[in-house]
């Protein structure tokens, strides 16, 4: 018996050392894996209904539903529209993401309250969701598969453009941090998360065709605009507005720099 | 939307995927809130999935499960058109359900 369980014991730090040592070696492979298992399972396909019931949902003062928002193709087509932001709108005379048309969509049409609207875009620690989420999400899956193609023809979206470059190399706060710190090189890696290089046409197709997303470690689905916001908190900039230009000159750079590449939203991340 | 689950059912030759995504905060009853407050627990407890009234998959649950469970089963048999429902209790008493047809 004796012999037995030195023997077991041996085995167990053989199936220790086994597990461990090619976890070290391809960090950035382990979340591949992991995916891989979900297959097709992504909760997602339940927040994009969600979204599309808020869509025709009659809702505000006005009680009237969405049906009417014009997000860039004409009032109510949704196919395609996520894939074109973001883009310039006339009738506001400034480029707008997905979020911000939805909120002057929300004011506009239904008659809600900046204060309403604005109150809680993103869902925080124990929600269950957001309103935003869901038609964001709704919205990426009526683009899936069609190439990123925002506005560059307007001056407005041009400069956009520059001024999300200019942002996105500003260096600032008490870190002294610009997003091209981290998403500027090939290869780096932030804890066990790979990091891509959002200044190459590969590593910003790849992040910007996954947003939306299924958030597996938070349970609800973030936003493109979510996640330039959770960029500006790790940088310990002031809190990023929804739809604000800051926001949406960033998201314009990205998607310019990933224009072509087909939409794959919501994905599933971490 | 708390109670409310969201299920899709779907053949796969002769077995049926069930999917399902229930609303919950899942709390341990072990956090605090921001004022130092204990949490209380709310958890489900028990998952009950059927197939025409009859029970496929029944299991316990505890506060290990993540907030906004996302649940898949597959069992065998079903046919197009038939009822599928899942359904939770929770340690507080409440409970939630949905129900779908296989498609």
């Amino acid at each position: 018996m004796p012999n037995s369980r030195i023997i077991n014991v041996a085995a167990c730090l053989v199936a220790t050392v086994m597990l461990t040592g090619p976890a070290h070696a391809d960090e950035a492979g382990i979340f591949d894996e992991y995916r891989a298992m979900f297959g097709d399972d992504n909760p997602a396909i339940f927040v994009i209904e969600e979204g599309e019931e808020f869509w025709f949902a009659s809702q505000g003062p006005k009680q009237a539903t969405l049906e009417a928002c014009d997000l860039g193709l004409g009032p109510g087509v949704v196919d395609g529209a996520y894939a074109r932001l973001p883009r310039y709108f006339e009738d506001v005379d400034r480029v707008m993401d997905v979020e911000a048309r939805l909120r002057f969509c929300m004011e506009e049409l239904q008659g809600r309250t900046p204060e309403e609207v604005d109150d809680r875009p993103y869902s925080l620690r124990g929600d269950l969701g957001t309103e935003m989420e869901a038609l964001v999400a709704w919205l990426a899956e009526k683009s899936r598969d069609l190439p990123i193609a925002p506005g560059q023809e307007h001056d407005k979206e041009r400069e956009a453009y520059s001024l999300g470059e200019a942002v996105f190399y500003y260096r600032a706060g008490p870190h002294d941090f610009s997003c091209a710190t981290c998403h500027g090189q090939e290869g780096m890696r932030i804890r066990l998360q790979a990091l891509p290089d959002l200044t190459t046409h590969e590593g910003a197709a790849v992040a910007y065709s996954g947003w939306p997303a299924y958030r597996i470690s938070e349970g609800v689905v973030r936003t493109m605009g979510w996640r330039m916001r959770a960029c500006f908190r790790q940088q310990r900039f002031p809190l990023l507005d929804m739809g604000s230009d800051v926001t949406v000159a960033l998201q314009t750079y990205l998607a310019v720099t990933a224009a072509g590449a087909p939409m794959a939203a919501p994905g599933l991340k971490r | 939307m708390a109670g409310k689950i969201r299920i899709r059912a779907q053949l796969d030759g002769d077995t049926c995927e069930v999917k399902a995504l229930m609303r919950h905060p899942m709390e341990t009853g072990l956090r605090k809130d921001q004022a130092g407050e204990p949490i209380p627990a709310n958890y489900i407890e028990e998952v009950t999935v059927t197939h025409n009234d009859k029970v496929v998959m029944h299991g316990y649950w505890g506060a290990a499960v993540s907030a906004n469970p996302f649940l898949g089963v597959r069992f065998a048999g079903g046919e197009a058109g038939d009822k599928v429902t899942v359904s939770w209790r929770g340690n507080t008493g409440e409970t939630g359900e949905g129900e779908t047809t296989i498609r």
